[in-house]
Parts: C-alpha cells; structure tokens; sequence
C-alpha cells in the first residue's frame, strides 16, 4: 500500500505530524512504519497535549521509589515492602463494548502493576455513567460492573472500594478508571529498561490475533455517530491466561533471568518494544515470523498494531532461555525468542527473511510532538445569594430523604457485592468505607487506598476542583487512621484542542499539583484521557485521585460505623455553610451555578494530621469525612453502618440550620470519642488550633436533629439502600 | 495431621486455604494439577477459584485434570475429601456427590456474608461443633445447586445435606437463599459422609479483623475431629 498524507491522515495524525515523520526517517514510510508512528504519536501513547502540564505534578518524595515513567509507580511501605499502584482509563472502549471494554481495563492495569515484580494486592476502580433515564445508562452500568467483576474475580485480586457518579455529561462518553495495588519486595522491583546487546527478546502470554487493532488511536479520537463501527479495536479479555502469565511471570522473577520486562498494553508489540528500547539506548530487531499469531496470514502492520490482551516481552540474561521457557510451558503460554538488542538504536522488524520496517527509536520517542495548546483561564464563578426565606420553607427530613436516595450518595453495594473483595484473606475493610484496607500478608502493617473525584467541583472551577480531590484522597485515607503516602492520577478531559477543554486541563493539573505538594502527597503514576466527547459535547472535567496510605498495626484501623452508645460524636473544621455547588443546591435548589468549596489547604493538613495524631493516641473509636452531601448525609452513613442513632446537641450556630447541615465546607471529619476522653481530645485539638465542636451523642437506633425532626435508622437505611437495586431491576 | 490442597490452573483460593489450614495445626501440601500421586494425607481440599477459566462448566476441565484419579481413589477408599466454591463445582463434575451447580438465579456475582444452619453433626466435618448456624462467606457466580426429585430424595434420605442458606436465627427461607439453590442446599455429602462438597468459604472467616471467627470453628473442630 502506498503511503502519502491521505493514509496518514486516515491514521489519524497530523499534516504536520506527517511531514515530521518524513523529515525524520528522511524518506517516506512504508505502510508498516506509518503504523508504528501513529501508534505511538497519537494522545493517548505519546501524551503531547499533556505532557508539557503533567511535568509541574510533584513525583518526588522521601517514600517515593519510582515514580511517573515505568509501568507503575512505587512507594516504601517499609521493612523491605514496597507498594507498586496505578491507576488507568479504559473510556473509549467500555462504552462502545462495556463489558470487554472494563474487562481488559482491569486486566490491564494488573498487568502494569506486575509486569514490575509485584503480586497484585487490591483493586479499585472509578466509574462515572450518564443520567440514569439516558436510555443507554442501565445497560452500561450492569455491562461494565459485570466487565470489572468478570476479570478481576477470576484473577483472584479483591476490588476493595470504588467510586460511582451519575451525570448527563457521561451520557455520550462513560468513565470507566481502573487501580491496582501490588506487594513487591524493594530489591525485587523489575523495569521496562533493557540493557546490553545481543540479549534474548522473549514473547510470551496468549497469542496475537487482530483484535484491538488500532485501540490505543480509537482512544485518542472524539465519538461520532458510527462509533458502533468501532467495535472490532476493542480487545477481548482472557483473564484466565493472565491469572497463568501471573503465575508464570512471578515464578520466573523470582530467579535472576529478567534484565528488562514491559507488558503489552496500549500499541502493543509496538510501544512494549519501543519503550524497552528507549529506555535502553539501544536498538531491537524483532523477527514478526516468529510471533505467535492466533490467525492465519497475519500482516506485520497487524501484528506490530494488534492490542490482544495478556501479553508480555521480555529481555532475557543470555543462556536463560531453556529455563524460562520452562516455566511458560509448566502454565501453557506461549514463548518464542522473537529477536535481540541490537547497538544500532533503531527498531528493525523482519518479516519473510525481508526487512519491513526500519525505524530509529528516539525520533519515535524524543522526536515525538509535543503541543503547547491554547486553553481558556476560568473565572471563578461569583456566589449565589441563597434567599434564606427560601430555606425556611424547606424540611430538614425532606431534605435529607431526597439526598439519601440520590443516586450519587446512596449505597453501591449492588455494584461491590459483584465483586470478589474478599479473596487472598486480608481484606479489613470493605468497599463502602472511606478507603478499603487490606494487609501485607502475613505482617502487622496494612494498606488503605481510595480513588476519589469530584467533576462538579472541577467543572465549575478547575484550580479549586483539582485541589479538593487530592484533599479528600487525603481525608479518606486518615479517616482510617493510614498516613497518606502517595497518589496515582487519572486525568479524564474532553478535546484538548479545544480551549475550554484544555484549560479545564490546564487548571486542574495546576490544582492536583498544589494541593500534593502542599500535603506531601506525590503522585507517583498516572494517565491522561483526553477526547472524552462525542462530537462538540465534552465531559465534565474529572480527574480521578487514588491515593495510598499505610496504617502501622493493622488492628489500629478505624472504620465509620458508630461504635458505642454514649460515646460523644465531635465535628472537626469548620462549617461556614458553602452552598454553592453542593448537592444540595443542585438537587433541592436546582441551582447549578456558584463557586464550588474552598481548599485550605493548611487547615487540611493540619486538621487531617492531628486526627491521626488522636487515632494514634487511642482516642478515635470512628470517624469519617464530610464531602457530598454536608454533614447529616455524612452523620447518616454512621448511623447505617453501625446500627446506632445519635442525639444532636442545641446548635450554638447562628447560621440557617439547613445551611449548617448540607454545605459542603471542606476538611471536615466527624470523629466518635468515649466520653470521658474529651478533655483530653479537646485538648490536643485545642493545641494545633483545630476548630472543633461537639455534635451531639450516640444513642439507640435513632438520629434525632431537635424535637421536632427524628428518623429511625432503618429509614435513614431505606433512603439510602434502595435507589440502586430499583433502579436496576425496574 | 496432613492435607493437600490441589492447586489448578486458575484455583485462586489455594493460598488462602494453605493459610487457613496451617493456621489451625494441618501440615499442608500444595499439589499440583498435574501430578500423578497425592501425597499422604488426612484431608485434601479442592480450593475455590476459577480453574481452567471455567470456560467450559464451572468445574469441568479440572474433574478431568491429572491428579484427581487419585483424589477419587482417595475419596473412594474413605478419604476426606472437601470442595470449597469452585472445589465443590469440581465435585459434582468428578460424580463424587450428586447433583449440579447452575448460575446465581439473578444471574450475578454474589460476594457477602451468610449464615448457614448445619443439617446434621453426624459426621467428621461438624461433629462436635457447638453452634448449629455459623456465619460463613460466599464469593461465585455459579452456587445455585439443583437435582433431580430423584436425587433430592435419594439425598434427604441419606441425609446428605451438609448446610443450608439461612438468616442469624437458623431459618430456613428462600428470602436468605442467595442464589437460588434447591431447598436452600448450600452443600452436600457423598453417601459415606466422607466428601464435602460447600459454595461457603470457611477459610475467609478466620480471625477478627475479616468478617468473623466462624471459619476459626470449623477448622478448629475439624482437626481435632480428624485427630
């Protein structure tokens, strides 16, 4: 096939990246070369919208072992341990096909995690949906749970928490964000970098057949009407041979055989090769006969671009081949030496003894665009003037009710009752907390991760919204009493090229990068998605934090269900009564304009460490955040979980009591201490100027606001249980 | 005492139960799929997971593994054999307890806590134990048992139910019947009470920072039962 713009054009690059393409290699590239280009130059691999923003994110840290650049990123938990985590989108292809789609997003971000040495630990995921009338919504929602559930159940990993939001901004463009957890020992950790020449490169894993072809550049481009007939660039999932190539892999690494090893993931053979090799400074040759190909006379175009799942490729120490394939034949996978290293710094591919392609690795690498898009500040919106007669009108169990039952507060369990959570027996806390706990296998220490986002915020103003969601990653993972180590982000956007979008982007990343710098909070790994649109339509900015915290002693760990009746329940920060854009306003109001919440960013480190400060002490008998929804919403999941109710004390407060119960002021936690402990509490909160008051105290099975407003704590139940399962089985 | 547990390809329980086994005092083995020979044991467990994907029926592939001629002869010779979640489906394919495991009756992955109330301590698995209803754990897709009216009599008459789905009372009802299994059978023994077949895992329940201490229980009675 000839090559000229057209085709590069149908391969969805640039005039201008086309003719960059033929001033690098100095001639024009044949059909297999044009591939391989707009393989790894589209947004998705080569991040060339993003990457001028994401250097400002902080990726330093005393605890940091690895961060943005490899397969994942890695902290120290410790001892020896060490915890490799990632986050990573699969958007595009859940919503044209969303079981396959969240199924091969799952497999693949376990693949990153322990292509790097590590048994995956945990998982959690992110996923956002369009309106629930949206005739498509029912149908995406059960397909890509059942995708999620589908991979990760059978690999054995627990999905221990998770996040679901509802928003009409999805209805043309799902979320679908998986995070994996893996353990690795420190001085275990395997790299995508290869090193010496005339070193043994091995494919191994399942076969290559044409699926996926041309996923990671589908991914990478808005919706339009005929997205149906991009149904056949989404892979299709095997999490069986990935729970074998798991096995297989860790078996293998557990001797000294691996110089180099890089799943193949987005672009596949492509980029795996290409990234081993960039890393490297060196070259490869790859001989594409001796590929294993699932179908019969497959292009080298097709197998270089093919994304068929659970596939690695390793370099091997010279000599050790007869041993690793050992290993693979044990678990029946796939193995083939399919080429070398080569000192020439090019990627060479052989295909029927003929050369058929023949690329330098750095113009395909360093030499990759780079774009200093245009993007739009935004103004921070001015605040509504909330009629307080308006207010009065309202009931403060009405209220409650209707935001109990929204269908961005109400419980998920329909969704993570799907998922295994508690498989390798060491979950200690289930999805439905502040953050899912699960231990180090067989030690004291234990390790709490969430994954948090906060579109609303983000859409009405990106610098704030980017701040709040590391700020609640960070209270999510104190209020189970872990120290905050470090995030992982997945940085969900419409077009970057269009300038709303792109600042949307710009700010946001901006936010992230203030707020981790701010708590000590680096992020260590991540994924930009942008094109997150169907024709002019983008979503609404949602970048999604998972954070990681470690909790010393794992019988320390703190959950939200209130213990004990007459211990006092005590609200740490303070509520100014921030309407704007709070659940509230939008769904009681209708009111959707309005600057979202402020960050204070040195009241939430100081709120949040001298909470630890009390878990530490003893003095915490549970806790829990305030975000969505205000303080009752919050109050109320307390009350549930623990099947105990709660007397308010008189409020002091001079604000409208509806204001004081649903504003959404952030670095607030609600803490239950024994009684006797206040003093003492009052104390050390006093001592680090942490505002602070007493709410009220535990009762039995009823929330009882003030004389007039009571509720039973099986209503509050009823409110906040039924939403999801009528919803999905009406 | 000895167990082995059998490791499949795809069983992803196995460690689990190696844990929980060692915990209460068992010497584990793990034995591969493709072994000829089990070692000497006392007790062998076939673990939950997904062998062989569970691409063909749950359990299938497995029943026709390597190893389990000789875990049949074992059972066959009055051996103790126990299949947990995918390890029970792997039984009833083997024929070593009767019956079928069909898919959840709202067709979904059920992952939660259950109770289930023991049907009789006549025998080496329950023998002994205080409680009638031990909260135990259930994780599959596939847990909905069903037989014939012929075996369902066969069984009753045998008295070959091991455990029913039931609430924290001991009631038998088909609102706490989680997948839709036939008389709210959540596991079954051979005739000779010597094979147990249970969707419930025991081995998730084994100290107080999971969701409870029933597994505890029955690991504990179970091996000074074999003792």
């Amino acid at each position: 096939m000839l090559v000229n713009e057209k085709v590069a054009i149908e391969h969805g690059l640039k005039e201008n990246e086309y003719k960059r393409i033929c001033n690098l290699l100095k001639r024009t590239p044949n059909i297999t070369e044009l591939g391989i280009f707009s393989a790894m130059w589209n947004e998705h691999c080569s991040y060339k919208s993003s990457r001028l923003h994401l250097k400002k994110l902080p990726t330093k840290g005393k605890k940091v072992i690895q961060g943005p650049g490899e397969n994942a990123g890695v902290i120290d938990i410790e001892d020896g341990d060490a915890i490799v985590f990632k986050i990573e989108s699969h958007n595009h292809p859940s919503f044209i096909e969303p079981y396959q789609g969240a199924a091969t997003g799952v497999g693949g971000i376990m693949r990153d995690v322990f292509t790097m040495g590590a048994r995956p630990i945990a998982n959690l995921n992110s996923i956002h949906f369009g309106s629930p009338q949206h005739k498509k919504t029912k149908n995406l929602l059960r397909g890509v749970v059942h995708g999620i559930g589908g991979y990760g159940n059978c690999m054995g990993v627990p999905t221990i928490a998770g996040q679901t939001s509802f928003d009409s901004s999805y209805n043309g463009n799902i979320l679908v964000n998986a995070m994996t957890l893996g353990l690795v020992k420190k001085n275990k950790i395997f790299y995508s970098k290869a090193a010496g020449i005339n070193k043994p490169v091995i494919y191994v894993g399942s076969k290559t057949g044409r699926d996926g072809i041309h996923g990671a550049s589908m991914a990478s481009a808005s919706f339009d009407d005929k997205i149906e007939e991009k149904k056949p660039t989404v892979q299709v999932g095997d999490p069986f041979t990935e729970k074998l190539l798991l096995e297989a892999c860790l078996e293998l690494m557990a001797g000294d055989s691996i110089i180099a090893i890089q799943d193949m993931g987005a672009a596949g053979l492509t980029s795996s090769s290409i990234e081993m090799a960039s890393k490297g400074n060196l070259g490869i040759e790859i001989n594409l006969d001796k590929v294993p190909c699932r179908e019969s006379k497959m292009t080298p175009y097709e197998i270089m671009l093919s994304e068929s799942q659970e596939r690695m490729l390793i370099v091997l120490e010279n000599g050790k081949e007869e041993l690793a394939k050992k290993i693979f034949d044990k678990w029946n996978l796939d193995f083939a030496v399919i080429g070398k290293t080569t000192n020439t710094k090019n990627i060479e591919l052989f295909f029927n003894n003929e050369q058929v392609a023949n690329i330098p690795v750095n113009a395909l690498v360093e030499n990759s665009p780079m774009y200093d898009r245009k993007w739009k500040k935004a103004k921070l919106p001015k605040r509504n003037m909330i009629k307080k007669n308006l207010l009065n009108k309202l009931k403060i169990k009405d209220i409650l009710k209707k935001i109990l039952t929204n269908q961005n507060i109400c419980s998920k369990e329909w969704i993570w009752q799907q998922y295994d959570h508690t498989v390798m027996g060491d979950t200690i806390q289930k999805p439905g907390g502040d953050s899912g706990v699960v231990r180090v296998h067989g030690t004291e220490k234990a390790v709490a991760a969430t994954v948090d986002s906060s579109a609303v915020y983000c859409w009405a103003h990106p610098l704030t919204g980017g701040k709040q969601v590391v700020a609640e990653s960070w209270r999510n993972l104190i209020s189970v009493g872990a120290t905050p180590i470090a995030i992982t982000n997945c940085l969900n956007f419409g077009s970057p090229e269009n300038e709303d979008n792109m600042g949307e982007f710009v700010e946001c990343v901006q936010g992230i990068s203030e707020a981790s710098k701010y708590l000590n909070f680096p992020v260590v790994s991540g994924n930009v998605s942008f094109y997150n649109q169907t024709k002019e339509v983008g979503i609404k900015p949602t970048p999604a934090i998972g954070g990681v915290g470690l909790i010393k002693n794992y019988k320390n760990m703190i959950s939200m269900d209130f213990k004990e009746t007459d211990n006092l329940v005590l609200l740490i920060g303070k509520t100014e009564g921030h309407i704007d854009q709070s659940l509230f306003a939008r769904t009681i109001l209708d009111e959707k304009n309005g600057p979202p919440p402020e960050i204070n960013l040195f009241n939430e480190k100081n709120n949040g460490e001298s909470l630890l400060d009390l878990i530490e002490k003893g003095y915490v008998k549970s806790a829990h955040d305030v975000s969505l929804g205000g303080l009752l919403v919050a109050v109320s999941k307390m009350c549930i979980k623990g099947n105990k109710g709660i007397k308010f004390k008189k409020t002091k407060n001079l604000m409208n009591e509806i204001e004081y119960f649903f504003a959404e002021d952030q670095g607030r936690y609600l803490i239950e201490i024994n009684s006797k402990d206040l003093p003492k509490v009052s104390k050390i909160l006093d001592k680090n100027s942490v505002y602070h008051e007493e709410l009220g105290i535990i009762i039995d099975k009823e929330m009882i606001i003030n004389e007039k407003t009571k509720l039973t704590i099986d209503e509050l139940r009823s409110y906040n249980t039924n939403w999801l399962i009528n919803y999905m089985s009406s | 005492m000895k167990s082995s547990v059998i490791t499949f390809p795809g069983s992803n329980c196995d460690r689990d139960m190696d844990v929980a086994l060692k915990k209460f005092g068992f010497k584990n083995n793990m034995v591969w799929h493709d072994d000829n020979e089990l070692p000497k044991s006392d007790l062998v467990v076939l673990p939950g997971g997904f062998s062989y994907g569970d691409y063909l029926r749950c359990g299938s592939m497995a029943s026709k593994s390597r190893i389990m001629q000789s875990v049949i002869n074992f059972a066959n010779s009055g051996g103790l054999v126990m299949g947990i979640c995918n390890g029970f489906q792997i039984l009833v394919e083997t024929g070593l307890v009767p019956g079928v495991l069909l898919r959840n009756r709202y067709l979904e992955f059920i992952c939660k806590n259950v109770f289930v109330k023991l049907h009789n301590k006549e025998n080496i698995y329950f023998k002994h134990l205080d409680k009638d209803v031990l909260k135990f754990h259930i994780a599959h897709n596939e847990g909905n048992y069903f037989c014939t009216k012929d075996q369902l009599k066969e069984i009753e008459d045998n008295n070959q139910i091991a455990v029913y789905y039931c609430d924290d009372k001991g009631q038998i009802e088909d609102q706490f019947n989680p997948n839709g299994s036939i008389k709210n059978i959540a596991g079954i023994f051979n005739k000779k009470k010597n094979v147990l077949g249970m969707m419930p895992h025991p081995e998730r329940m084994i100290d107080q920072s999971l969701s409870g201490e029933d597994g505890s229980l029955f690991f504990k009675n179970l091996i000074n039962n074999i003792k």
